[in-house]
């Protein structure tokens, strides 16, 4: 039971420790502010879910578990939130797309 | 290894005060000096100290970096263009760097344990604190009872704080209450309907959590000033998707001031409390029959008064910036 | 076992700070600060972990929050300024 919990967290935390660098790479090098919000907003959460997931199986159940799954369950909660208000003040402010793929005369 | 995370964390931070002093955009340079905070409360956590981390958090990576933005609202986001060379000011700061180094060759290793602190000053604090007080958190002991006065010095300093900002920045001479009136802009992020929805949501829940860091603080880490932060941050996310006139509304500025003033008096009180039960000043133990007692309703009640003040001033610098237009 | 994911989330810090430092617009930074406060509530249950101290995990908690509100408002002071100015928001 115990090695299988082991290898469960195993996994889980080098899934999530991958997407999270995955999400900062690409904030680093992609070209555009959107497709960089597009990398660092999406593997937030899912390498936040994998990675406290991950640690809550080594907790047990406990108290330290169930401050985890808060954490998570905010953390879910809000990082969609600051990203649509950031990419909405960009939109607003006029940040515009830089490759605009399909305009109205392509059609 | 533990030590080798600290390290980088170091190096990051030194690049990251570089990046402060480079910027000529001062967005940019509050920016970078959130991430400076943040990294700070990573350093502090990494050396083993929660509360000092907790309080980074609370206070530096979050309302400093919007008390920065609200005062950089009122100027010009460029920095002024230098006109003096500036090879005499490297020249001084290199100086005193290596000056700095080379006196800490003199001091014991981190984490030493033939250290002065480690031998003479941890050790009796350790011991006393469940003799005397018999609380988990030593460092809040020591912060509220056996080094009670510095305590009531930093919450003075605040509580200065919190009053010159009101003096110096309020519009207008006495007017300051009427001329807080809500401009178009002050309407906060009243037309997004996802943030405004989300942080509704969520302003019981952090207060909440602001009240528990205060009253957990005896048994790990927490406290006043962390959780007047805390509390304090609650109430400003309530401020900025409801806009400034409903934030005001709920909260008047005259509770606020009522707020600063009544968690300092609280403070001293409990001290001139204790010098009329017949101890001396800020002795806990005469509070109550049972000196142990004694100490933690002491303790519960100084940092009562220092999340008080703390809030207080924080949300009252808050409104002072941010209701402040610059065309006035 | 934690070791590997504390210096993919340290990684990443770096990662964020170069973005931080390079950005053109300031919307960049401030989703590097975004991302920065986010992996530092990770790195920070990570060590909690770490150390067998868990009942640092409120810290964690709190971070999480503090970040939240300081990224909103960071783009409420933007939008403010950008509104006033009524000008593409460009930094340096």
């Amino acid at each position: 039971m115990q090695i299988a919990l082991d290898i469960a967290s195993w996994t889980l935390l080098i899934a999530g420790g991958a997407f999270v660098f995955t999400g900062g790479l690409g904030a680093l090098r992609m070209p555009d502010f959107y497709t960089r919000m597009h990398a660092a907003s999406l593997t937030d959460s899912l390498g936040t879910i994998l990675v406290l997931f991950g640690i809550a199986l080594q907790a047990g159940v406990s108290l330290a578990a169930l401050k985890l799954i808060t954490i998570t369950l905010f953390l879910l909660l809000t990082s969609p939130t600051a990203a649509y208000a950031l990419a909405n003040a960009a939109r607003l402010s006029g940040v515009n797309p830089e490759h605009v793929v399909a305009t109205n005369e392509q059609r | 290894m533990v030590v080798l995370f600290g390290l980088f964390l170091l190096t990051l931070l030194v690049i990251t005060a570089l990046g402060i002093v480079n910027a000529d955009n001062l967005f940019a340079a509050v920016m970078l000096m959130g991430i400076f905070s943040l990294q700070m409360a990573a350093i502090f956590f990494v050396l083993d100290a929660a509360d000092v981390a907790l309080t980074e958090a609370a206070v530096g990576a979050g309302v400093a970096t919007m008390l920065l933005l609200g005062a950089l609202a009122l100027t010009k986001d460029k920095e002024k263009r230098r006109r003096r060379r500036r090879w005499p000011a490297i020249v001084i700061v290199t100086v005193t760097t290596l000056m700095m180094i080379y006196a800490t060759f003199d001091m014991p290793r981190l984490g030493d344990p033939q250290a002065p602190v480690h031998q003479h000053v941890a050790p009796w604090y350790l011991s006393e604190t469940p003799k005397v007080i018999d609380i988990p958190n030593v460092v809040t002991a020591i912060l509220a009872s056996f080094r009670g006065y510095d305590t009531l010095g930093e919450v003075f300093v605040i509580f200065t704080a919190g009053v010159g900002v009101m003096f110096i920045l309020a519009n207008g001479s006495g007017n300051g209450r009427r001329t807080m009136v809500p401009s178009a802009d002050s309407t906060g992020l009243r037309h997004h309907l996802v943030p405004r929805v989300v942080g509704r949501l969520l302003v019981p829940f952090i207060v909440l959590f602001g009240l528990y860091v205060q009253f957990h603080g005896e048994y790990g880490p927490g406290g006043g000033f962390q959780a007047g932060a805390l509390i304090s941050a609650g109430l400003i996310l309530y401020a900025l998707v409801e806009g400034e006139k409903e934030a005001l509304r709920a909260i008047p500025l005259s509770v606020l001031v009522g707020m600063i003033a009544f968690g300092a008096f609280l403070f001293g009180a409990v001290g001139v409390v204790g010098m009329l039960f017949g101890g001396n000043f800020l002795d806990y133990s005469v509070l109550l029959s049972n000196p142990v007692a004694g100490q933690h309703l002491g303790i519960m009640l100084v940092e009562l008064g220092v999340g008080i003040t703390v809030t207080g001033v924080l949300l009252t610098i808050f409104h002072t910036i941010a209701a402040r237009r610059k065309d006035h | 076992m934690y070791y590997a994911v504390t210096i993919a989330i340290l990684a990443t810090m770096a990662l964020a700070l170069a973005r931080a430092l390079l950005g053109p617009t300031v919307y960049d930074r401030v989703l590097a600060v975004n991302m920065f406060g986010t992996k530092t509530v990770l790195l920070l249950s990570v060590i909690a972990f770490l150390y067998g101290r868990q009942d640092f995990l409120d810290l964690a908690l709190a971070y999480a929050l503090i970040n939240f509100i300081s990224t909103l408002a960071v783009l409420k002071f933007v939008q403010d300024y950008a509104l006033r100015y009524r000008e593409q928001d460009t930094g340096s």
